[in-house]
């Protein structure tokens, strides 16, 4: 089998962070994501539900980008019935972050004053219900001091900071299970609830995943390495769930 | 009734909700009607695709309320990316589910549906008229939770398109998601209702099973037979989206001069039927339908 690729790592990386969610329904957007997601379900994590990313809840496990894959259905999943389940607390997705900053405050809205901005992004979408709802991660495939940031621009998905003040339901729906970058992984388990470094990536130092973050990064003395994927996932992410190497798009190879 | 004559029952200032879903089933033989009126001034609301992008490109819109604006596989709208970043509209910008709570309370004419969506975030600073609101029951603490009161869509006029419709306005969906059609056409006014097809009632069922019948008459208030009327957005299982048109369409986006080209003889296209010739005759190189 080839050497593992960081792709790999990182779409393990994301799988780890539904490790013991058990029957909800598993929502990664985006290719790396989903390669996550759908690995998680088909190895730890059996009882999740997910979507084929159009309107139904599929059984199997898919290929990712393949709008044709033969699809074993369990339920219809129209967009609006997502909703029903956001606001029922059975759901963990993974979002990307334009910003992120040290409390877990999300950006995907606009770079600039967003009353006129330099740059806008894809909106607020449904990050702000989301966060208040149900379990989130962030992957972010670029990190860097533009991404990881000491104040973002626009709040899409509130950080730790932003709930602090809000009401025991919020609180006790909002949770920030990890974010993943290119680099390493991150988790808020401090009693601060601010952003720590949990593990590199394989030849990433920590040093490098600290110049790379534009804030003060919570780094304990022991900081361990990623996991690799086994050779049981590689097989999966290689031959079933990504077969067509969609990941690599995302790594600029 | 045609595009034309439903458009000469809208006017200039209206609120006018779109159904669809980003680049999926809009009435874009509608929207393309408005685009060639006088119509200006217009409030917009939708789950936002190339119809926000086209009235925004052509000066229509006063303000755009969206959960989103996207053409699924460009993920942004580049004309509406446009408007925003040149200030050209007014906008209100909700989290996804609080615009569904939106069409909702219109639907049941209440005031406003609440929901924990929009606390914490920015929602609430770009949109300063948003309110919230105490709940009068007590939570297990004692306490009333505070909650985001998403104000009903008050729609002057609503505008779906169908895959079949009869001659009465009972619309029926064919593909794998309604959206919120069903809602614009309870939250408005009155509802424009353009289909691929118009059948007789007793051929309601030969495509679709009863569930599918969504829209009944009682919502619809105008039918328009628009055969390929959802063109360039998908329609399935009658059409696909056309990714080479729409991405005809996006790159417009970046150059005044071919967006006046295509507007011109596209989007401002004498009638739905001259819009359709207009789409067959472009060259077979590039094409995708």
């Amino acid at each position: 089998m080839s050497p593992v690729a960081i792709d790999e790592v990182c779409a393990v990386a994301i799988a780890e962070a539904f490790r013991g969610d058990g029957e909800i329904l598993c929502n990664p957007i985006g290719t790396t994501p989903i390669i996550g997601g759908r690995l998680a379900r088909a190895t730890f994590e059996p009882d999740m539900v997910m979507t084929d990313t159009i309107s139904v809840l599929a059984a199997n496990t898919l290929p990712v980008g393949d709008p044709d894959a033969e699809r074993l259905v369990e339920a219809w999943m129209p967009y609006r019935d997502i909703f029903d389940v956001v606001w029922s607390g059975r759901r963990h997705i993974v979002m990307g972050a334009s910003q992120i900053d040290a409390r877990g405050n999300q950006n995907l809205a606009a770079i600039g004053d967003w009353r006129k901005p330099k740059a806008q992004l894809l909106g607020l979408r449904g990050a702000p219900g989301n966060l208040v709802n149900h379990a989130t991660t962030y992957w972010v495939p670029n990190h860097s001091t533009r991404t990881f940031v000491p104040e973002v621009d626009v709040v899409s998905g509130p950080g730790y900071d932003r709930v602090a003040g809000l009401s025991a339901a919020v609180r006790d729906s909002h949770e920030i299970r990890r974010v993943v970058s290119n680099l390493g992984v991150f988790d808020f388990a401090n009693d601060e609830k601010r952003m720590q470094l949990v593990s590199v990536h394989p030849d990433v130092t920590v040093d490098h995943v600290v110049e790379a973050t534009g804030f003060e990064l919570v780094v304990g003395d022991e900081v361990g390495q990623t996991r690799l994927p086994t050779d049981e996932e590689l097989r999966l992410i290689r031959e079933v769930i990504d077969p067509h190497g969609l990941r690599k798009a995302e790594f600029g190879s | 009734m045609t595009e034309d004559d439903v458009v000469a029952q809208l006017e200039s200032g209206m609120t006018i909700g779109i159904g669809g879903w980003g680049s999926r089933r809009k009435p874009m033989s509608l929207v393309r009607a408005i685009a060639r009126s006088n119509l200006e001034d217009l409030t917009i609301v939708t789950y936002g695709g190339p119809d926000v992008g086209v009235l925004c490109a052509l000066g229509k819109v006063r303000r755009a309320v969206y959960g989103f604006v996207s053409l699924d596989s460009i993920p942004l709208e580049p004309h509406f990316r446009n408007a925003r970043q040149q200030a050209t509209i007014e906008f209100t910008e909700l989290d996804e589910g609080a615009f569904y709570l939106g069409l909702l309370a219109a639907a049941h004419r209440v005031p406003f549906y609440p929901t924990r969506a929009g606390l914490g975030s920015d929602m609430l600073t770009m949109n300063p008229e948003l309110r919230t609101v105490a709940s009068p029951y007590p939570d297990e603490g004692g306490d009333h939770e505070e909650l985001v009161a998403i104000p009903a869509f008050r729609l002057d006029a609503a505008l779906v398109h169908m895959n079949r419709a009869d001659a009465a306005g009972n619309g029926q969906f064919l593909g794998p998601d309604l959206y919120f059609d069903d809602l614009f056409a309870k939250a408005a006014s009155r509802t424009y209702l353009s289909c691929e097809k118009v059948v007789p009632t007793e051929n309601l069922l030969d495509e679709g099973t009863v569930h599918t019948l969504k829209i009944p008459r009682i919502f619809v208030d105008g039918v328009v037979e628009a055969p390929r009327g959802a063109h360039f957005t998908e329609c399935p299982p009658d059409y696909g989206r056309d990714e080479a048109f729409q991405r005809e369409y996006a790159a417009t986006a970046r150059d005044p001069e071919a967006w006046e080209a295509f507007r011109e003889y596209y989007v401002e296209a004498p009638s739905h039927d001259e819009y359709l010739a207009r789409v067959d005759a472009r060259s077979d190189e590039g094409r995708e339908s």
